[in-house]
């Protein structure tokens, strides 16, 4: 594994992580009872996600997944502006998840044909597992595509996509916050 | 000395800790299991990455091997080489008695939602294709909710990986 093919993966990684705490706010409150467990669902794989590139950067780099996705500052992160939002209205959180999985399913199609056997591998599995969230994206863009309310949200964050990963929403920092407070608080020297 | 087939039929033994009908050697994550010098090497596949049987899993079969008097090593392949196409048939037929639908065969290109609609997915409790796509996703990662009007009964569909 380069660099450059580091950095992506652990580009990929923080957006899945982030994207991962972001869909799992619905859990509990979601319009309808079948998308609190889509999206609770959805949140998990990709935090399993995160949690298997952040293990392949991990073993190249001499440290551990843990370290890599809750010891670095908030700045340090390398996600995209899209999954940072605390978004806290369906139309906005379907826009958001129908524009990711597009993006999402580029990139992973390009990584399944790294020379790299085990980036290629995971990169495989991964995209096994996302055809399944690319389907219920599909599902609620087709059933929202003629809603001004839909069509808006898209238009909206659509730019964020390409908007870099140097710069940082404040919220991603009380995100930060908030997904390190467990790993902050224990004691110096002990192990859990 | 313990041999590698004392360790498969060990193996055998540790029920999934989410679906306990079915063993882990029937679940096919078990890829490899290798004995040299005391030592039991297993190369084990996870079902989904997110899958937080993972750990519990890894522990039930290092825990089973040490009872053998042998030390573990278990090996975590995050490749595409597990599929459901690797659940046993007898796993199969576990899942379908106790209530879960059996997973489609995997093609070469992912599964799509017109798939998951079509009437190819029966019932487990009366063999019914009339059968209806709930949520693509359900209470673990591997699992399809699914709704048999024939029956009127809701089943658990495993996804096709």
């Amino acid at each position: 594994m380069n660099e450059s093919e580091a950095r992506s993966l652990l580009e990929i990684a923080d957006d899945e992580l982030i994207l991962g705490w972001r869909d799992s706010e619905w859990t509990g409150i979601a319009p309808l009872l079948e998308e609190d467990v889509a999206f609770s669902s959805i949140a998990q794989n990709e935090i399993g996600h995160a949690r298997a590139l952040y293990e392949l950067v991990a073993g190249e780099q001499g440290t551990t997944a843990d370290e890599l996705a809750f010891d670095r500052a908030p700045e340090e992160y390398r996600c995209t502006r899209l999954v940072e939002l605390r978004l806290l209205d369906w139309e906005k959180t379907i826009a958001r998840h129908y524009l990711y999985e597009q993006a999402d399913a580029a990139r992973l199609e390009q990584l399944k044909q790294s020379d790299d056997a085990e980036i290629a591998g995971l990169a495989a599995k991964i995209d096994r597992e996302e055809a399944y969230h690319r389907m219920h994206a599909q599902m609620w863009f087709d059933r929202l595509k003629d809603e001004p309310r839909f069509t808006a949200a898209l238009d909206e964050l659509r730019p964020l996509l390409d908007a870099g990963r140097d710069e940082h929403s404040p919220e991603l920092a009380e995100l930060w916050v908030e997904m390190t407070m467990v790993r902050r608080s224990q004691p110096a020297g002990t192990a859990w | 000395m313990v041999t590698a087939e004392q360790v498969w039929n060990a193996l055998a033994e540790i029920p999934d800790p989410e679906i306990p009908v079915i063993s882990l050697v029937d679940l096919g994550v078990i890829r490899d299991v290798g004995v040299a010098n005391g030592t039991v090497r297993v190369a084990f596949t996870p079902t989904f990455l997110g899958c937080p049987a993972l750990e519990v899993m890894r522990d039930a079969m290092a825990e089973r091997i040490r009872e053998l008097g042998a030390e573990p090593e278990i090996e975590v392949l995050k490749d595409d080489s597990w599929s459901t196409d690797r659940i046993t048939p007898q796993g199969r037929e576990k899942l379908r008695v106790s209530g879960f639908a059996p997973p489609a065969p995997r093609e070469a290109s992912a599964p799509t939602l017109v798939q998951l609609q079509s009437n190819v997915f029966r019932c487990p409790y009366c063999g019914s294709t009339d059968t209806k796509l709930e949520n693509i996703f359900g209470p673990t990662p591997c699992r399809s909710l699914r709704y048999c009007p024939s029956c009127r009964q809701p089943f658990e569909q495993f996804k096709t990986i």
